[in-house]
C-alpha cells in the first residue's frame, strides 16, 4: 500500500516536485499513497504563483505608467528599503502561527540600533562587540516579551503593547534621546549601494522557511498554533515552544536593526515606528492566519514585496502620501478577502 | 404510534454529494411523510448527517432533486430553508455562551419596543419553551456558558422546537442527555408529530430509534440500503444493514491472566469532583470506569494524567513503592501513561494537519536527525500505523479533518500506540463512532491489554464495557462507589452503585 514508486508521468513528475518542495520533501520520500492525497497542481499555483503573480501585475502596470520605473537604480532603492522590513516579517509569521503577535518589534529595533550606536560612538568598542550587544538587546526583549507571555498566560497583544512602549523608552534613555552618527564605518554591512541586505534578507527568508517546513521545532511551531491544548495533551511542554518563538524575533528583529542602522549610519531612537503595523500588513497578505496554525515565510516576502512596489510605484506616478496610504490599505484587505475565498474553495468535507 | 397521515411532505431523489476524495452521497432516494419519525441510520460516514444538512440548506447537493409539498425545492442557505418550514437542530452547539438561555432560543427576533428588549416578555415565552423540555428549574437569564452539556443541548432543542414548522431534522440529540432529558425530548418529538410536523431523527442508538421512529432508512458509504417501517425491524436487522456484516455483541474478550500492578492510584483528590479515589489497574487488564455524567470519571482521569493539577493522592507505577510526581501531561507520559481524550477533536487532534504529522507528533526526535525532519521515515511510520488500525484515508498526507469521526479515533490511537506507553486511559473511545469502527476500537483495546498493556476504559455505555473489560469501577459523585469483577456484576448492580452516593447526600 505504501511502497514508494517511480514517477512515470511529466504532469505527476511537475506536481511531485513542487508538492515536495513546499513540504520540504525529498521526491522519493513520496509514495503512490501520497501522490492520490496531493494536492492538485491548481491548488499550487494559487499558493506561491498567485502571490508572484500578483506582484507581476504591479510590476507591468508601474513599468508601462511610471516612466523610469525599470531603471536599476529604482529597484535597488526598492531591495534596500524592504530588507529590514522582511527580516522582520520573518520573526513576525513565526509569532502570528503560534497564534501571537508582536506589536514591540519597532521599538525592539529602535533599542537594538541605538545599542548598537552607543556602543560604537559612546564606548568607542569594536563593530563586531557592538554587533553582539545589539543582538543580545533583541533576544533579550523577545525572551521578556515570551517569559511574561508564558508564564503569567497573558494574551501577547497586551504583552507586547507593553514592551512597544517599554523598549522605546530604554532606547531614548541609552542614546540620551540624541541621533548616534555612527558614520560610514559599518559600510561594509550596507554594502554602499551593492544589495548586501537585500541578499541577508532572502536568505533569512529561505532559511525561515525551511526551519518552518523542515525542522522539529518548525512541526512543533504549527501543532502549538493549531491546538495548543492538543499538543500539552501529547505529552509536549508548548511553553519553551512559545518562548523560543518571540526570542527568535526579537533576534530577527535585533538583525533587521544592524542593516537599518548601517544603511542609515545613524542610530535613531525613533526609528522602525509603525515597524509593527507593515510587518504585519505583509505576513497577512501572504495569507498567514492571525488565529495561527497556517503560514509561510515564503508568502510573508511576497507580502512585503507588494507593499514595497506599490509604494514606490504610485510615488513615481506622483500619486501623493494620503493617496498611497488610501490605496495600500485597501490592498491588504482585498488581498485577505482573496486569500479567504481561496480557503473555502479548497476548504473540503466537514 | 403509527403516522395518521400518508401525505409526503419532502420527496427526495436520486441525492448525491461528494467532498475531496470521498463520495458522501450516491443517488439516494428519500421520502419524508407529515406526522412521521424517520429515523437515518448508519455508520459514521455513511452520509446521515450529509443528508440531513442538504435538506435543510447547510449544503448544497451535486445531483438529484428535492420536492417540497410537490413544488421544487433547493435550499441555498439554513436560513432560506427555514423560510420554507424545514429545520434542523445541528450535532454541534450552536448557543452564544455569553447570552442568557432566553436570548438564545429567541435569537432571531427578540421582543422588542423601539429597540429595547423586553425582558419580561422575553423571559416568560422562555420559560413557557423551558418547561416543555424539562429545563423549567433554569432561570431562563442564566448565561448559556455556565449550564452543563446535557442542557445546553436542551436549549439548542428548546430553541428548535420553538420556531414554527413542518420539517424538523435531529441530528444526534440524545448524544449528552441524560435518560429523564431523553424522555422529555420524545414527548416533545410526540406532540410535534401530532401536529403533522415531519421529522427526520439520526442517531447511534437502535433501541432509542425502535422506540421513537415511524420508519427507518439505513444508509451504508453513502447509498440507501433499506427504507422500512420500524415495527417490522429488530436491533439485530438494523445492525446487519448498517454494517453489511453480523456482529458478535456479548462478551468480546476472554480474559487473559493480569499480571502484576501497573498503576496504583491512592486517595486522590480534586475539588469537589474527585474525593478520595484508590484504585489500581494490572497489566493485561481492562479495568472499565462506569459513572453517570458528573460522577467525575473524567476529572479522575484528567487529575490522574496531570492535566489538572490534583490537590493530593499519590501514583505508583509498576507496583513501586515510592509514588512518581505528575505535575504535567508531560510528566505523566514519560511516566508511560497515556490519556486518550474524550474531546478528540477539540484535544486529542491537530485537525487542519495530514495524518502523518498527528502520528509522528509525540515522537518527532525519532523521525528526525539534528532537528531536521526525516520525511520518508515519518512517512513509512505513519503508513505502518495505519495499516496496522486499518484506518481508511486517502492517503497518509489527508488532513484528519476530513476523516469520519471513527477514523479520527484511530489516528487518536495510533498516535498513542506510537509513543508506547504501559498504562493507555481511553476517556469515552467510542462517542460518536458507528458501529464497525467501534467494534474495531473493542479488539484494538482486548489486542493492547494481551500485549500485556495496562487499560483504563471510562465510557458511559455499559454494555460495551460488560463485553470488553475484566473489572468495572463504578464513580459515583466523585467517588469510587464500587469496584466489580467479572463474574459479579449485572446491569442492575452497576447501575445502583453508579446511584449509590447520589442518594446518599444529595437532595
Amino acid at each position: 500500500m505504501c511502497g514508494a514508486k517511480p514517477i512515470r508521468y511529466p504532469l505527476y513528475a511537475l506536481r511531485s516536485t513542487l508538492y515536495a518542495i513546499n513540504r520540504g520533501d525529498n521526491l522519493m520520500a513520496i509514495t503512490e499513497n501520497e501522490r492520490r492525497g496531493m494536492p492538485s497542481l491548481p491548488a499550487f499555483v494559487t499558493d506561491y504563483l498567485g502571490m508572484a503573480m500578483a506582484l507581476t501585475v504591479l510590476l507591468v502596470i508601474f513599468g508601462f505608467s511610471a516612466g523610469n520605473f525599470f531603471t536599476l537604480t529604482n529597484f535597488r532603492t526598492i531591495a534596500n528599503q524592504v530588507s529590514d522590513t522582511t527580516i522582520v516579517a520573518v520573526g513576525m509569521t513565526f509569532v502570528l502561527i503560534i497564534a501571537g503577535i508582536d506589536l514591540s518589534v519597532g521599538s525592539v529595533m529602535a533599542l537594538s540600533g541605538a545599542v548598537l550606536g552607543t556602543c560604537m560612538v559612546r564606548f568607542g568598542l569594536p563593530l563586531a562587540v557592538a554587533i553582539v550587544a545589539c543582538l543580545v538587546a533583541g533576544i533579550v526583549c523577545g525572551l521578556a516579551n515570551g517569559l511574561v507571555v508564558t508564564r503569567w498566560r497573558l494574551p501577547p497583544f497586551i504583552v507586547t503593547l507593553g514592551m512597544l512602549e517599554v523598549a522605546r523608552g530604554v532606547a531614548h534613555l541609552v542614546t540620551g534621546s540624541q541621533t548616534k552618527y555612527i558614520g560610514g564605518a559599518v559600510g561594509v554591512i550596507a554594502g554602499r549601494g551593492l544589495l548586501i541586505p537585500f541578499i541577508v534578507a532572502v536568505i533569512i527568508v529561505i532559511l525561515g522557511q525551511l526551519v518552518l517546513s523542515r525542522t522539529v521545532f518548525g512541526r512543533y511551531i504549527v501543532a502549538v498554533g493549531t491546538s495548543e491544548e492538543a499538543v500539552r495533551l501529547s505529552g509536549i511542554d508548548p511553553r519553551p515552544i512559545k518562548l523560543g518563538v518571540f526570542a527568535l524575533c526579537g533576534f530577527l528583529t535585533a538583525i533587521a536593526a544592524v542593516i537599518s542602522t548601517a544603511r542609515m549610519e545613524a542610530a535613531d531612537p525613533n526609528a522602525g515606528a509603525g515597524l509593527e503595523l507593515r510587518a504585519i500588513a505583509a505576513v497577512v497578505i501572504g495569507g498567514t492566519s492571525l488565529m495561527g496554525g497556517r503560514g509561510s515565510v515564503v508568502s510573508s516576502f511576497f507580502g512585503v514585496l507588494i507593499i514595497a512596489v506599490l509604494e514606490a510605484g504610485l510615488s513615481q506616478m506622483g500619486v501623493g502620501e494620503p493617496t498611497k496610504r488610501v490605496i495600500t490599505g485597501c490592498v491588504i484587505i482585498a488581498a485577505v478577502i482573496l486569500d479567504q475565498y481561496r480557503h473555502r474553495i479548497r476548504k473540503t468535507a466537514t | 404510534m403509527k403516522a395518521g397521515s400518508t401525505e409526503t411532505i419532502l420527496r427526495a431523489r436520486g441525492i448525491g454529494k461528494s467532498f475531496p476524495g470521498v463520495q458522501a452521497l450516491a443517488g439516494v432516494d428519500f421520502d419524508l411523510r407529515a406526522g412521521e419519525v424517520h429515523a437515518l441510520v448508519g455508520e459514521n460516514g455513511a452520509g446521515k448527517s450529509t443528508l440531513a444538512r442538504i435538506i435543510a440548506g447547510v449544503e448544497k447537493q451535486d445531483a438529484g432533486q428535492m420536492e417540497l409539498n410537490g413544488q421544487p425545492y433547493s435550499a441555498a442557505s439554513r436560513a432560506h430553508a427555514e423560510t420554507r418550514g424545514v429545520r434542523m437542530v445541528m450535532q454541534e452547539l450552536h448557543l452564544i455562551g455569553n447570552l442568557t438561555v432566553a436570548e438564545n432560543i429567541f435569537i432571531e427576533k427578540l421582543p422588542s419596543r423601539f429597540g429595547i428588549v423586553d425582558y419580561g416578555k422575553l423571559n416568560g415565552a422562555a420559560i413557557e419553551i423551558m418547561e416543555q423540555v424539562g429545563l423549567a428549574d433554569i432561570d431562563p437569564a442564566t448565561p448559556v456558558r455556565s449550564l452543563g452539556i446535557g442542557q445546553q443541548q436542551m436549549v439548542e432543542i428548546a430553541a428548535g422546537l420553538s420556531r414554527q414548522c413542518r420539517i424538523l431534522a435531529l441530528d444526534e440529540p440524545t448524544a449528552s442527555l441524560t435518560e429523564n432529558e431523553t424522555e422529555l425530548l420524545f414527548h416533545q418529538i410526540k406532540r410535534l408529530k401530532g401536529e403533522g410536523v415531519g421529522i427526520i431523527y439520526i442517531s447511534h442508538s437502535i433501541e432509542e430509534v425502535l422506540r421513537i421512529a415511524d420508519r427507518v432508512s439505513v444508509l451504508r458509504d453513502g447509498r440507501g440500503i433499506s427504507t422500512a417501517d420500524a415495527g417490522e425491524l429488530s436491533s439485530s436487522d438494523i445492525i446487519r444493514m448498517m454494517v453489511g456484516r453480523d456482529l458478535e455483541h456479548e462478551q468480546l474478550r476472554h480474559a487473559g491472566r493480569p499480571g502484576e500492578v501497573a498503576l496504583r492510584v491512592s486517595g486522590l483528590n480534586l475539588g469537589k469532583k474527585v474525593r478520595n479515589v484508590s484504585f489500581e489497574v494490572r497489566r493485561g487488564e481492562v479495568l472499565g470506569v462506569a459513572g453517570l455524567m458528573g460522577s467525575g470519571r473524567t476529572e479522575t482521569m484528567r487529575a490522574l494524567f496531570g492535566a489538572d493539577t490534583a490537590d493530593g493522592g499519590q501514583v505508583y507505577l509498576r507496583g513501586a513503592d515510592v509514588p512518581v510526581r505528575i505535575r504535567s501531561p508531560r510528566d505523566a507520559v514519560r511516566s508511560g501513561i497515556a490519556f486518550l481524550t474524550e474531546d478528540r477533536k477539540g484535544q486529542g487532534l491537530l485537525l487542519p494537519l495530514a495524518v502523518r504529522k498527528n502520528i509522528s507528533l509525540m515522537r518527532l526526535r525519532d523521525v528526525s536527525r539534528f532537528g531536521w525532519m526525516d520525511v520518508p521515515r515519518e512517512c513509512s511510520v505513519a503508513c505502518r500505523y495505519v495499516d496496522v488500525l486499518s484506518v481508511r484515508c486517502s492517503s497518509t498526507e489527508q488532513t484528519v479533518g476530513e476523516l469520519s469521526g471513527g477514523n479520527q479515533q484511530k489516528v487518536v490511537i495510533a498516535k498513542w500506540l506510537y509513543r508506547d506507553c504501559d498504562v493507555l486511559i481511553f476517556d469515552e473511545p467510542t462517542k460518536g463512532i458507528d458501529v464497525g469502527a467501534k467494534f474495531e476500537i473493542y479488539n484494538q483495546l482486548g489486542k493492547l491489554a494481551d500485549k500485556g498493556k495496562a487499560i483504563i476504559f471510562v465510557s458511559s455505555d455499559l454494555k460495551e464495557l460488560m463485553a470488553v473489560c475484566d473489572r468495572i469501577m463504578v464513580m459515583s459523585a466523585g467517588t469510587v462507589a464500587e469496584t466489580f469483577d467479572r463474574d459479579r456484576w449485572s446491569r442492575e448492580k452497576i447501575m445502583a452503585a453508579a446511584l449509590s452516593e447520589l442518594r446518599a447526600d444529595s437532595v
